[in-house]
């Protein structure tokens, strides 16, 4: 598997705050990969400078290099928004516009200058059908999407993320605002979704980064502390600090 | 058990509130019962459809109508881009907080200013130095400056409500600033214009001493353009200058009496607009 992003010597601050430390990882392509970490360990901070949404904070500086396809995303030449359509993003609360779930889907293609209704309408169901969520709203499509279930309004979130064709997915503790059985749909779209997405994924839940990942980082005090193959990390831990977090000793 | 005096205490208390509240219900009955009893029955079809003539000594407040009409169009044409604008900026693009605070606190305190400085420099502005003579053109530009804060800081307002979330989803998608401000944060914010546009409306109709030295007293019947451009009184001028200028005190309660229908319509759909909103951001 080839790498699709690689992270070299990042470093941010907050104002003056140090959040991450000389973080270097690489990303391989149609995986999923899990950060885990107690809150506060700069794991949701790192995920945001993958697609640079952390420029909309004024007081972060960042230094080091992110490459996607080998091209530092923080050089001055990079259109930020082009960028955004390759890299999506779900966020941890579901946050659907509030207009019709027809115009959430369609606002992202329309972002980017599709107009004709045909394939707008094509767009639209087939990133409802990749998402799984077609059968339960297609006859609803013009209603309200704040009128749905909070599970519904995630795979929403992520049909709408799915429908400017990006190639990385980043999703940042998509789950936690939702009930077991949401959770658990969210976790098998992810899983059907690597064999054309790379999934990028914060968890607060260790059994969810087991489940569901290839590789796992773990991330403590804005440091990468440990980063392998997820089934390696969790039976054979290299680092005392990696051992004690995932046996629950803190966290 | 509550002692004698304390029991007394309440008594008085509840006493006192409830005279304070009779009071008030009672003056603003009164204030409407008495102009629309002194107004009513001077309101005729004559009256509301016709220009003054001198020669028949007929009084008719159509011009004034048209002219109010005309300067609450044309100020609000100038101030919902105007006021919308600068909150859009400075919600959405200032990055010193500095600059921010002064022109809100500059804002707010220009809301408090007397209407009568503004129609003084109106005039010396508007009406001398630009050119614009005594017309309701000037008229309204000088409403502008009296109602900018008013449209900006309700504006202001409803953007803060819009959650930062839709934003963050619209970025998330590769939109532009623009893009994100004109399609996500505007639409949450249309109650909150519409608000600032209904408050402004009724405090152009009210406005009297602003108008006096800019906009003038004529009672010719013209269209919008010529209107703009010609001195012109407003209903509220018209009031003024009916009473104190040609004892006309029946005309006068006339206009008030529409005046205050005017005004209790206004409020009421300024309720049914934010009622309407609440609903469809409770869904």
């Amino acid at each position: 598997m080839s790498d699709i992003m690689t992270a070299k010597d990042l470093n941010l601050w907050y104002d003056k705050t140090h959040a991450l430390k000389n973080v270097n990882i690489t990303i391989p392509e149609k995986s999923i990969t899990a950060f885990i970490g107690p809150s506060g360990c700069g794991k949701s901070t790192f995920l945001k400078t993958l697609n640079r949404m952390n420029d909309l904070i004024p007081i972060v500086k960042i230094t080091g290099e992110v490459c996607y396809n080998g091209q530092n995303i923080y050089d001055s030449s990079v259109d930020v928004n082009e960028l955004r359509r390759e890299i999506g993003m779900v966020f941890q609360k579901p946050n659907p516009f509030p207009m019709s779930i027809y115009d959430n889907i369609a606002y992202g293609p329309r972002t980017h200058g599709i107009k004709s209704k045909v394939k707008l309408d094509e767009i639209v169901e087939q990133s409802l059908r990749d998402a799984a969520i077609w059968d339960e709203v297609k006859d609803r499509l013009k209603k309200n999407a704040l009128g749905m279930s909070g599970g519904q309004q995630q795979r929403l979130c992520i049909a709408r993320a799915l429908a400017v064709k990006p190639k990385i997915l980043l999703m940042d503790e998509p789950t936690s605002a939702l009930d077991p059985i949401s959770t658990s749909r969210i976790e098998e779209l992810a899983i059907e979704l690597k064999k054309s997405y790379t999934i990028v994924i914060v968890t607060h839940n260790m059994q969810q980064a087991v489940r569901i990942s290839d590789n796992t980082a773990f991330f403590l005090l804005g440091e990468l502390i440990e980063y392998g193959e997820t089934e390696k990390l969790f039976s054979q831990p290299t680092d005392k600090r990696t051992e004690d977090y995932i046996t629950g000793r803190f966290g | 058990m509550l002692s004698k005096k304390r029991k007394a205490y309440i008594t008085a208390m509840k006493t006192a509130m409830y005279i304070s509240v009779g009071l008030t219900a009672a003056l603003v009955i009164f204030l409407v019962l008495f102009v629309f009893f002194k107004g009513i029955p001077h309101i005729s079809r004559e009256l509301l459809f016709t220009k003054p003539s001198y020669t028949s000594g007929r009084i008719g407040i159509l011009p004034d109508v048209l002219n109010t009409l005309y300067i609450v169009l044309a100020t609000l044409i100038l101030v919902i881009p105007l006021g919308v604008g600068a909150a859009i900026y400075l919600t959405e693009y200032a990055q010193n907080k500095k600059i921010v605070g002064m022109i809100e606190y500059a804002a707010e305190t220009l809301s408090g200013i007397p209407s009568i400085i503004y129609g003084l420099v109106g005039m010396l502005f508007f009406c001398q130095f630009l050119g614009f003579k005594t017309s309701l053109l000037a008229g309204s530009m000088t409403l502008v400056i009296m109602n900018l804060p008013t449209i900006m800081r309700t504006t202001q307002e409803s953007l803060k409500t819009v959650p930062q979330s839709y934003r963050d989803g619209a970025f998330g998608l590769g939109a532009g600033k623009w893009r994100v401000i004109r399609t996500v944060v505007l639409p949450g914010c249309v109650d909150g214009v519409i608000t600032g546009c209904i408050l402004s409306v009724g405090r152009i109709l009210g406005e009297s001493a602003a108008l006096l030295f800019t906009a003038g007293f004529a009672h010719a019947l013209n269209g919008i353009v010529e209107g703009l451009a010609s001195p012109g009184a407003t209903l509220t001028v018209a009031l003024y200058v009916y009473a104190k200028e040609q004892g006309e005190f029946g005309v006068a309660f006339a206009i008030a009496a529409i005046l205050m229908i005017l005004t209790l319509l206004i409020n009421l759909s300024a309720v049914l607009v934010s009622k309407h909103f609440a609903k469809k951001r409770k869904l």
